[in-house]
């Protein structure tokens, strides 16, 4: 039963939680956007735009952002930051907490900054000391330690800074390249119809590159983004109930041998079939029931925990309250899952005949081989719904059940095989103990392919979550050469490349990319205008395309990261004839377009006609500036454009000394330090690992239940075969090394086994998902498979200390008078 | 004539509940080394507690035991075990044998705790003895009754015991296959010159020691030589 109520109490958990995450996000999703809805773009709103905001009345409050160095000249630092500037009351919803709490209303009139609470403790910034953005420099009045919409991890990336709007122009960092928003906000009173509102916007915002996002839509994606790390959690929990379930079947198995004479006896004395299935059936269910109802009761208190673990990653503040649906969920799941599980050994009871009562029968009828079957197949069938009612889509159930049956028939086989080979080669020159241990893996109604299932989808839960973690990071870490960048400077302006160049050099430092950038949108793809494409419902294609500003690049040769897929790289063209260009084969699939497909690029008000001449696999995971689309050169290179330079810094020292230079000769220019990104994506990637880590402690723990069941199971048998050895001669060290080894070899067989799928699994992952070489760690294999063996070797003697200390009679006594 | 086995004034209680069930009381008596005795009584007239507490398998509350001119009462549960597996057979009536050895393996389990390095030799002559020898590699679930009483009648003799305790060893047996067994038994008790204690409520099998010693209600009724009986 314990095993069930883990299962079932970490999935009502994670069922409570979403709920109460959805029910939040849909709640607050005023406060998230901190306004009813909002009119966004990267461009200054065209005349059309500014007609549509002037119909609703005129923008509430107004906000540019952008992400810029920020120096903080008294400490000499300097950090990438998210600059907000805003204009009115904005948040209209929920609250910007400052400190002092003032400062949320002064900053406008006072022309002061506000700062993230994080960046000033880690910079030791106090209200009065300065900040300089661009070309201004700000007092700050205060500290910001939640706004709207604003999450800790990508507070972490680049920290938000709030000034005045009107300072924004004065900073000098709109220009060329800037990655800028423009952000109208609305309040409207009372609420439009968003769908109506949506339905009769967007056109027109669509084809002018802007956005509407209402409150609704956006608190709608947030909890569907939300959803998706749920859904996972969800089938982490979910695996562990499955385990929980393995390990009722095998104990009810157990259970059902030990009493077939008594039913056979029953049915002696009249009993009918179906008499003595519901004696049992009822017994089982209501062990089912509770079980559910203690694990609802605990999943309910664990839910208390998940903000605390997950805060960091929530833009909102989470209450937590009872959602109904879990609650019934539990229960129900308890007394199903286990009655399904137990149906297989229960059928023993119909089967068992009466003649049982005289004589032992072995062996299985054909008719429980169906009934099996039978059973089997409604399991799977219960799973195919229950994944599908927790994934909403059948594909992905199809997919998570085959690969359940796929993880435990493989642990299955390995399993047996194993044994087979154990029994075919025997090692009979080991010890007597040694010898004895292993035999003991056969014993009648041994625990061993449960213990080897439940460790074995243990491990390889906890290796597979570790070699993935190993994959992401090994996909982003930097190579120690020189020529490999890890400080890239954005936003050069052409006329400033030489004189940053020249400063970089004269840190002693090398410039590894000087990379032109110009910026252009899609006009027309193939002769069809993207307007005219955005109308069409019927297209299948990938609609970002449409309104993407791409950020694009020249240069004659191919990088590490690419390779040519198809067409030709770099072709001879005439002057006056069309482009050759080269896609991104995400691009070019996006897009619907082929090689030799015309495409007409917007290039700040000049058209260019290009055709695409080849496309190009990008290993985008790779820490290199990559592109999705590169002209040829002698084309672009009098075109409005900004530069990215790049360099290799030793150390961290060096790297803020050149910081501070380059932000003080040029403040327009951003810095992102590769090295300090790298350590971030290490932190969230721990904190996510910490979070599945905790869901898959319930497969462990399960696990762990399950081999003390297991060992409990087989408790008698163990004490008959200690007191008899204990009998004919043996010591309380001999018997102790033949139950040590026993586990040893449990521990040892199901944890290499998980870690060894898990290898292979994650192989699969790393050529099929990451599209990497995958080279494992040796961790696993050090901490991993010893952790885990020591762990059941532990629970197992702990277990079997009652069996040590039986007195030999014991045996005698129950056998004879 | 040496005695193997000396009880003195043994008494055994144990605690039911609240209730304090006396199964022994006040025996005592010695066994001759190389004598065959038997101890008969009724249901829970406590025989196979005695013979646990002449075996050193368990501890009396008062009184004292001396095997082989050892007082087990002073060995530590190691000790006896040893004393045990040097000294000491066994026979029971459920022929306690471990299901996932062979019949040979069985058989040698006390010489390879030992850690005798001839077991295996030792141990096909000894089912060669019982008749067994083409049974060697066959399980307990795969061998009669009879087969397996033989099996544990091979596994008490492997260590040449001094003494062979027997808990109605035909308990589990057709009266045939009962008899074959208790002549192989006497048969082999001969040829080794073992002391040999049985354990019944079969008269008849009693009657074929030298000694029989009867119980009721946990304390001696009779210790009367075969031929006075």
């Amino acid at each position: 039963m314990a095993s069930i109520t883990l299962g079932i109490a970490a999935l009502v958990a994670i069922q409570s939680f979403g709920e109460n995450l959805k029910e939040n996000f849909k709640q607050q999703s005023k406060e998230l956007m901190g306004s009813d809805f909002l009119i966004v773009s990267n461009h200054p709103p065209t005349p059309k735009v500014q007609t549509i905001i002037d119909s609703l009345g005129g923008a509430d409050a107004q906000e540019i952002n952008f992400p810029s160095m920020a120096a903080f000249p008294k400490r000499g630092a300097t950090k990438l930051v998210l600059v907000r500037g805003i204009k009115g009351g904005f948040p209209f919803y929920g609250t910007l907490e400052t400190n002092p709490a003032s400062a949320a209303k002064n900053y406008q009139s006072e022309g002061g900054a506000l700062v993230d609470a994080t960046l000033m403790l880690q910079f030791n910034l106090k209200q009065g000391d300065s900040v300089k953005i661009g070309l201004v420099t700000l007092p700050i009045i205060g500290s910001i330690s939640s706004g709207p919409g604003s999450t800790g991890i990508s507070a972490s990336v680049a920290p938000p800074v709030y000034i005045p709007y009107e300072l924004i122009e004065k900073t000098g960092l709109i220009q060329t390249g800037s990655r800028i928003e423009y952000k109208d906000y609305f309040v409207t009173n009372p609420e439009p119809d968003y769908i109506l509102l949506a339905k009769k916007l967007d056109p027109i915002l669509d084809a002018e590159n802007a956005d509407l996002d209402t409150h609704e839509s956006t608190g709608r994606q947030l909890g569907r983004r939300y959803d998706n790390f749920g859904k996972f959690l969800n089938l982490v929990a979910f695996v562990a109930l499955l385990l929980g379930c393995v390990g009722v079947a095998s104990s009810v198995h157990i259970y059902i041998k030990e009493k077939l004479t008594s039913i056979a006896v029953l049915k002696c004395l009249g009993a009918t079939r179906k008499q003595t299935f519901l004696i049992y059936l009822l017994q089982i269910a209501g062990m089912g029931l509770i079980g559910g109802i203690l694990g609802t009761l605990i999943g309910l208190g664990l839910q208390q925990l998940f903000p605390l673990i997950l805060q960091d990653f929530l833009p909102i503040q989470l209450i937590t309250s009872f959602a109904i649906r879990p609650l019934i969920i539990g229960p129900l799941l308890g007394l199903i899952m286990s009655v399904l599980f137990a149906l297989s050994p229960l059928l023993g009871t119909w089967y068992v005949s009466p003649l049982q009562v005289l004589r032992i029968q072995e062996g299985v009828s054909k008719k429980t081989r169906k009934a099996n079957l039978f059973i089997f197949t409604i399991i799977l069938c219960f799973l195919l719904v229950f994944s599908f009612w927790l994934l909403k889509n059948i594909w992905y159930a199809m997919g998570f059940v085959a690969g359940i049956v796929v993880v435990f028939s493989i642990l299955t086989g390995i399993a047996v095989l194993f044994m087979r080979i154990i029994k075919k080669y025997f090692p009979t020159s080991w010890g007597f103990t040694a010898r004895q241990s292993l035999l003991n893996l056969y014993r009648p109604n041994n625990q061993t392919l449960v213990l080897l299932l439940s460790i074995g989808v243990g491990s390889f839960l906890i290796s597979t979550l570790y070699f993935t973690k190993d994959i992401l990071l090994a996909k982003t870490s930097l190579e120690s050469s020189q020529d490999t960048p890890n400080l890239i400077l954005m936003d050069v302006q052409t006329n400033q490349t030489d004189s940053v160049a020249q400063t970089i050099r004269s840190s002693g430092l090398k410039v590894v990319d000087n990379i032109p950038i110009v910026t252009m949108r899609m006009q027309s793809i193939n002769g069809r205008s993207v307007n005219d494409i955005r109308q069409d419902t019927s297209r299948t294609g990938n609609k970002w395309i449409l309104n993407h500003e791409f950020r694009v690049t020249y240069r004659d040769s191919l990088i590490d990261s690419e390779t040519l897929a198809s067409g030709t790289w770099n072709p001879l063209f005439e002057k006056g004839a069309a482009i050759p260009i080269s896609l991104s084969d995400n691009v070019a699939r996006d897009a619907q377009v082929v090689e030799g497909d015309t495409l007409v690029f917007n290039i700040q008000g000049v058209l260019m006609t290009t055709v695409v001449a080849s496309i190009r696999i990008v290993d985008w995971g790779r820490m290199q500036m990559n592109f999705s689309v590169i002209f040829p050169t002698k084309v672009l290179e009098n075109a409005p454009q900004f530069h990215i330079l790049t360099t290799n810094v030793p150390n961290e020292k060096s790297s803020a000394t050149l910081q501070k230079v380059l932000v003080r000769q040029f403040p327009t220019v951003s810095i992102i330090d590769i090295r300090q990104l790298l350590k971030m994506v290490e932190d969230i990637l721990d904190k996510i690992a910490w979070v599945i880590n905790f869901m898959a402690f319930f497969s462990i723990l399960t696990g762990i239940i399950v081999l003390f069941g297991s060992v409990r199971n087989s408790k008698y048998q163990r004490i008959k075969e200690s007191v008899l050895l204990r009998t004919l001669g043996a010591k309380a060290k001999q018997i102790l090394r033949i139950s040590a080894l026993e586990y040893i070899y449990l521990g040892i067989l199901g944890s290499g086994m998980g870690l060894l799928l898990s290898l292979f699994g994650s192989q699969l992952l790393a050529i099929f998902v990451f599209k990497t070489a995958f080279s494992p760690s040796w961790i696993p294999f050090i901490v991993f498979v010893p952790g885990i063996t020591l762990l059941v070797l532990a629970i197992g003697l702990a277990n079997s200390r009652s069996v040590l200390n039986s007195p030999p009679l014991e045996v005698l006594r129950k056998e004879g008078g | 004539m040496t005695k193997i086995l000396n009880v003195n004034n043994l008494g055994k209680s144990y605690t039911s509940g609240s209730k304090k069930l006396t199964v022994l009381e006040d025996i005592s008596f010695a066994v001759d080394t190389g004598a065959t005795f038997a101890i008969v009584g009724p249901s829970g007239s406590g025989k196979t507690t005695l013979l646990g507490l002449c075996a050193g398998l368990d501890a009396p509350d008062i009184g004292t035991v001396s095997l082989c001119g050892i007082e087990i009462n002073t060995l530590d549960e190691d000790q006896r075990a040893q004393l045990r597996n040097l000294k000491v057979g066994f026979i029971f009536q459920n022929f306690q044998l471990l299901p996932t050895l062979t019949a040979l393996e069985n058989v040698t389990v006390p010489l390879e705790l030992q850690g005798e390095k001839n077991a295996r030799k030792v141990g096909l002559e000894l089912l060669e003895k019982v008749g067994l020898a083409d049974r060697s590699h066959h399980y307990p679930s795969q061998l009669s009754g009879g087969e397996q009483q033989r099996v544990a009648l091979a596994r008490a003799f492997s260590n040449k015991p001094a003494i062979l305790f027997a808990d109605e060893p035909t308990g589990n047996l057709d009266a045939e296959t009962g008899e074959k067994v208790i002549e192989l038994l006497f048969d082999l008790n001969k040829e080794a010159g073992t002391t040999l204690i049985i354990v019944t409520h079969d008269y008849d099998l009693a009657s074929r020691t030298q000694r029989i010693l009867k119980l009721r209600g946990g304390k001696i009724l009779s210790d009367q030589l075969m031929n006075t009986l």
